[in-house]
């Protein structure tokens, strides 16, 4: 099917975040759209899927005006799209997933539901047992599912949004086969990516945004990587995070932040069995490893909001295996959680009443004219968008993420961060590693979970791989490369860099 | 109590249960929508009375029942208006409406107390009503406790096997997913909420068109708040749910009885016991998800702590993941 | 460059009309809202009583007017607001920190019944000793009831409104118990409680009428601390951290847990508090009805007022003059006195559909 898009917009408040989009694609072809972090790509997928409503313009689908109103009408008209996220629902089963609303035409019945999923998974090669429960599904696999489940929807023209975010390699390659074979059999893929190489792989033409605006359509591929990286990032360029120097390694007498001894810690079916390991001061260390292997343990172990079922574990030397999070905030340690309106921060309450919560010293009455003199500070020296009474919830990722560090006592010596720079744009996330690495100079230990691999190289100092709940040793980062790290992510050659029980 | 007084009050504990089915399964339905109906209380009195009030105009039970379902469904319509298309919170209104509906009905129903009204006739059923034993205690009955029998697998095939029932689920559990699926989300759980109320609407004229056959003030105050304890007791599962409800009948009719077998424990104890049962069952259910409960029992001697951590993790069953909370469109 | 003189205009030419919108919009909003809650609630109320067969401009006559005809009215409409104060205040605690108290009935009634206990055993201490002794108790039953919820909603993860009611249907048994059991008049036991106080227990009041002036004032201070804590002090701020978001509040360094159980324990010290203004100071005896309904009230009026604790003095009174007003209405009319429930509850109702609305706008 063919996709005509004329001048298409779609404003939230006073951001234009698509603007005059005209675009087409081919029925047949794998198209690529291009963009840094908030380029206005997924904006532009959700308008296709009738996820989102456009302000004006309109879309053709073969030549004909489409609706594109809401989801029924772009899934009617043959549009359907795999969210970055996936869209299922975790309480239910993969079948029950695949058969969930589904048009009864595609599938009659729930009998019939399987057999397809059966035989869709043996067509693509995918791994998707229908009776599995969808919480023990990998995001690749979910994403196997949604991209099944569209299919037999009868869908012909397929979008997908970061689709290879949080899975193997593995599955990037079965993937990648999969959408080649659905062009062949004359489907239209859309493949919005924030990564040149897989686009470079797999797509016939190339289309690039750029704060909501074309600055490339349908470019044929390949293309000189340079230009491609121009036009996404304007006359700057691309920004190749430079690598970091070496934190200057501490004297060996000093006390680690944190040493672990034989440390089992437990959630729910997933453990970390087993863990010995020390934390010296002043060094950034990276957590890497697929969704859900074990990071978010540590890191929550670590900040004393989790506590092991077995093991010794000393912060400073003292030994705070059943202490309170109290303890270790009293210490100095302090978390920051991925995501920043679940329990990072308290969306409704302002910049200045957050200082006021975290201060230390305080009476029993509040000195409002004092913190917001603070928050005027920190706004200041964090560069935060934001005046001392705006509540939190309303400034942007960015703008957030640089609040919670601003939070963050002048005491800390040890700092979890999990996914420091995620769905944050270039800019925004080197604001925050600098932050983040000026900390580390003045002593501080910060251990930090990322999904991105350029992040995690350029940034820590040592790095643990987590895979199926097993931890490498701390590996020194200078001598890691990002192909290695996808091996040991995957499992490959683990075992010599698993740190030996004991 | 001899063989024949056992089977009577089996038959009564599943009679006296019928009203509390119909409401919980109305209130499953409209949970498993991921809308909270706390208006249940009041909205069952209220419409106990009108089931009544039209009853004895009309001299018709049908239309007493149709009434009856016509008020619980425009309670939900009013709940449906403020918290889905408002998006406030549904606690607020659900309780608001509980107390506006319990005074609606004291002040509309004050020229109908202890008057004489209509009833759902009796109607066992030939032939099984003679079987022994189920005889007794399953067919001499009337059409409305059947009724409440056939209710229960039916709502669980609807919920469990069918098609709609499972995007009804989803509505319950992910809404932005069926929203991304071209479900229409919010018509969808209008409509099962106004399903729901209907059933507890049923439910309320279940008590003054058959078990108790009259109105008075507040006579049935405080069930309504029972039967929505006994869905989360339920697990939002139409068979455990169900009984929950007649484990609580059968608690009620012990009540009655022990007054007389036991004359020296004063009667507010028996009155009180049901809720503090409630309570106790609810603490019971939510325990699985306990930190300081688990680490309790795993203290206790091998042989006992294994057999207590399984019953407790089957009867702790999570809620639908997004109950209660209005559905935004992207 | 051009544009730029223009755009740095702008601001100049600003101020008047931001300024008059700035007021004019708050005052259009406030129009629509009144709007919405005074038509809406008239509208329905009326209809209910036109379907009862009432005037209804009589009705509202009486209702309106009732609470306001004689001292002795205006007497009830204060011993009524003085404990539906306490009980709106503690409520705004509570609803500060995310829960909905709704276990504040039973707390009412144990407050009532511990308040009770020193005025029984000890009737021969001076009586100011005995009231500063039944007060205390009443505060300290409301509050070890009011933890009993956050035992259950902390500790073992059951629903405060379940949690709740469950408590308050409990303390009614217990306080049926006691009146018909070990309190019960010599003679005969009845529904109309226990045997009256003797006189000298009562809390004075003035000449002829029965306003106890020490009740309205117990409750003004109440607020007054309620008011200065959630919205001077550093524990209010973090009990509305706590509510708004637990999670995160722990994480910044709250003792968010401690702050819910101190809000609930705050909220039922002074519905006990209220309790024991109950037998003090009106019905001089532990009655089944000793609550009479006012902690729900307590609940509209907070549900009404959003948690502002500004307003909550005079919803109270109008509430509370709504309740005194319609008590004539059988004897007069010949209709049920529940509609002052009705019009209550229809006022809170509207309350919300009209924030919902603005909240749309």
């Amino acid at each position: 099917m063919d996709v005509q898009i004329r001048n298409l917009t779609k404003t939230f408040g006073s951001l234009r975040a698509n603007d005059a989009i005209s675009l087409s694609f081919a029925a047949g072809n794998i198209h690529g759209i291009l963009g840094e972090n908030g380029a206005g790509k997924s904006t532009l997928m959700k308008l296709l899927a009738g996820f989102l409503q456009r302000d004006s313009g309109e879309v053709l689908l073969d030549g004909q005006p489409a609706s594109l109103h809401n989801p029924a009408a772009s899934l009617a008209a043959g549009v359907g799209m795999v969210h970055q996220d996936p869209m299922d629902v975790p309480a239910f089963s993969a079948l029950e997933n695949f058969f969930c609303a589904s048009p009864r035409s595609a599938l009659p019945s729930l009998a019939v539901a399987r057999q397809r999923l059966t035989q869709l998974n043996q067509q693509f090669g995918f791994t998707v047992a229908p009776d599995q429960p969808l919480a023990r599904l990998t995001v690749g696999q979910r994403q196997q599912l949604e991209i099944m489940r569209l299919l037999a929807c009868g869908v012909k023209v397929l979008i997908l949004d970061e689709p290879t975010t949080g899975i193997t390699a593995a599955q990037k390659t079965a993937l990648f086969a999969a959408l080649r074979r659905l062009t062949a059999q004359g489907e239209t893929v859309l493949f919005v990516s924030h990564k040149l190489d897989e686009v470079a792989d797999l797509c016939q033409t190339v289309s690039i945004l750029r704060s909501g605006r074309v600055v490339g359509a349908q470019l044929p591929m390949p293309q000189p990587q340079a230009e491609l990286l121009k036009l996404m990032f304007g006359q700057a360029g691309a920004p190749a995070p430079p690598r970091q120097a070496a934190a200057p390694p501490a004297p060996a007498s000093a006390v680690p932040v944190w040493q672990l001894h034989q440390i089992t810690v437990r959630e729910g079916a997933l453990s970390v069995p087993n863990l010995t390991l020390s934390l010296p001061r002043g060094c950034v260390v990276g957590l890497c490893g697929l969704d859900g292997s074990g990071q978010q343990l540590l890191l929550r172990l670590l900040a004393g909001r989790l506590h092991p079922e077995r093991g010794r574990l000393l912060l400073h030397g003292t030994d705070v295996t059943r202490a309170p999070y109290r303890a270790f905030r009293a210490a100095g340690v302090e978390y920051l959680p991925a995501d920043r309106m679940h329990d990072g921060v308290i969306g409704a309450m302002t910049l200045t009443e957050h200082l006021l919560l975290t201060s230390e010293q305080h009476g029993l009455i509040i000195n409002r004219a004092d913190a917001r003199t603070q928050a005027e500070t920190a706004i200041a020296a964090y560069n935060i968008k934001a005046t001392p009474d705006t509540p939190l919830v309303s400034l942007s990722g960015g703008n957030q993420q640089r609040a919670m560090l601003a939070l963050l006592s002048a005491e800390c010596t040890g700092l979890l961060f999990d996914q420091p720079t995620r769905s944050l744009d270039v800019v925004s996330a080197r604001a925050i590693w600098q932050r983040l690495l000026h900390r580390r100079a003045a002593g501080t230990t910060i251990v930090f979970a990322s999904a991105d691999f350029d992040e995690l190289l350029a940034y820590s100092d040592l790095l643990l791989v987590f895979f199926a709940g097993r931890v490498s040793r701390l590996l020194p980062c200078p001598t890691m490369t990002a192909a290695r790290l996808a091996e040991l992510i995957g499992g490959v050659g683990f075992a010599e860099v698993a740190a030996h029980g004991g | 109590m001899d063989t024949q007084q056992i089977l009577i009050n089996l038959a009564a504990i599943l009679a006296g249960a019928a009203p509390l089915i119909f409401a919980t399964m109305g209130e499953t339905i409209t949970e498993r929508a991921g809308v909270v109906n706390l208006s249940l209380d009041g909205k069952m009195l209220l419409s106990a009375m009108t089931g009544f009030a039209v009853g004895v105009h009309t001299q018709n039970v049908l239309l007493g029942f149709v009434a009856a379902a016509g008020v619980g469904m425009l309670v939900a319509l009013v709940l449906c208006f403020v918290s889905l298309g408002l998006r406030l919170s549904q606690t607020a209104v659900g309780f608001v409406l509980a107390l506006l509906c319990t005074d609606l009905s004291s002040f509309l129903g004050n020229s109908y107390v202890r008057v004489p009204g209509v009833a759902v006739p009796a109607m066992p059923i030939p032939v099984l009503q003679d079987l022994p034993i189920l005889g007794k205690i399953l067919f001499q009955h009337d059409l409305l406790i059947y009724a409440s029998f056939l209710l229960v697998p039916l709502v669980w095939w609807f919920l469990f096997r069918t098609r709609a029932g499972l995007t009804l689920r989803a509505l319950g559990e992910r809404p932005t997913t069926a929203y991304a699926r071209g479900v229409p989300v919010l018509p969808l759980q209008l409509f099962y909420v106004l399903l729901g109320g209907a059933l507890v609407g049923i439910a309320g004229a279940a008590y003054t068109l058959d078990l108790k056959q009259g109105w008075s003030y507040r006579h049935i105050a405080g069930t309504g708040w029972i039967a929505l304890a006994i869905v989360i007791f339920g697990g939002w599962n139409p068979w455990r749910v169900a009984f929950g409800c007649y484990l609580f009948g059968a608690l009620q009719i012990f009540a009655t009885r022990s007054q007389n077998l036991l004359p020296n424990i004063p009667t507010q104890i028996f009155q009180v016991a049901p809720f503090a049962l409630m309570i106790l069952i609810l603490v019971l259910v939510n325990a699985g998800s306990n930190p300081t409960l688990q680490r309790w029992i795993e203290q206790l001697p091998a042989p006992l702590s294994k057999p207590v951590q399984q019953v407790l993790a089957r009867l702790n069953t999570a809620a639908p993941a997004a109950l209660g909370q209005p559905f935004r469109r992207p | 460059m051009a544009d730029k003189p223009t755009t740095e205009a702008v601001p100049e030419a600003l101020p008047a009309p931001a300024a008059l919108r700035a007021l004019a919009l708050p005052a259009a909003h406030l129009l629509t809202s009144a709007g919405i809650i005074i038509g809406g609630t008239l509208l329905f109320t009326t209809l209910v009583l036109l379907a009862s067969g009432t005037s209804p401009l009589e009705a509202y006559r009486l209702i309106l007017s009732g609470a306001f005809r004689n001292p002795r009215t205006i007497a009830d409409l204060i011993m009524l607001t003085a404990p539906l104060l306490l009980c709106s205040a503690g409520l705004t605690l509570t609803f500060s920190a995310g829960l909905y108290n709704l276990g504040i009935e039973g707390q009412i009634v144990i407050g009532a019944v511990l308040a009770m206990v020193p005025l029984r055993l000890l009737p021969d201490l001076p009586p100011p000793m005995l009231w500063l002794l039944a007060l205390s108790a009443g505060a300290i039953g409301g509050m070890l009831w009011a933890l009993l919820v956050g035992v259950l909603r902390l500790s073992t993860n059951v629903n405060e409104i379940f949690a709740g009611l469950g408590l308050n249907f409990i303390a009614i048994g217990i306080t049926l118990y006691l009146v018909f059991g070990p309190w019960k008049r010599p003679g005969v036991a009845s529904m109309s409680g226990t045997e009256p106080l003797p006189e000298a227990l009562w809390l004075p009041t003035l000449a002829g009428i029965r306003l106890a002036p020490l009740a309205p004032i117990i409750a003004l201070i109440g607020m007054g601390v309620v008011w200065f804590a959630l919205t001077r002090t550093h524990w209010g701020l973090e009990i509305r951290a706590a509510g708004l978001n637990l999670a995160a509040a722990e994480r910044l360094g709250v003792p968010a847990h401690a702050r819910l159980f101190q809000s609930l324990a705050g909220c039922g010290a002074l519905a006990g508090l209220a309790g024991a203004l109950q037998i003090l100071a009106v019905y001089h005896a532990l009655i089944p009805n000793i609550s009479s309904g006012i902690g729900f009230l307590a609940l509209l009026v907070v549900l009404l007022v959003r948690s502002n604790p500004v307003w909550v003095l005079p919803v109270a009174i109008l509430f509370a003059s709504f309740s005194i007003g319609s008590i004539q209405l059988p004897l007069q009319l010949g209709i049920d006195s529940s509609i002052a429930g009705v019009l209550q509850g229809t006022l809170v109702l509207f309350a919300l559909i009209a924030q919902g609305v603005r909240g749309r706008g």
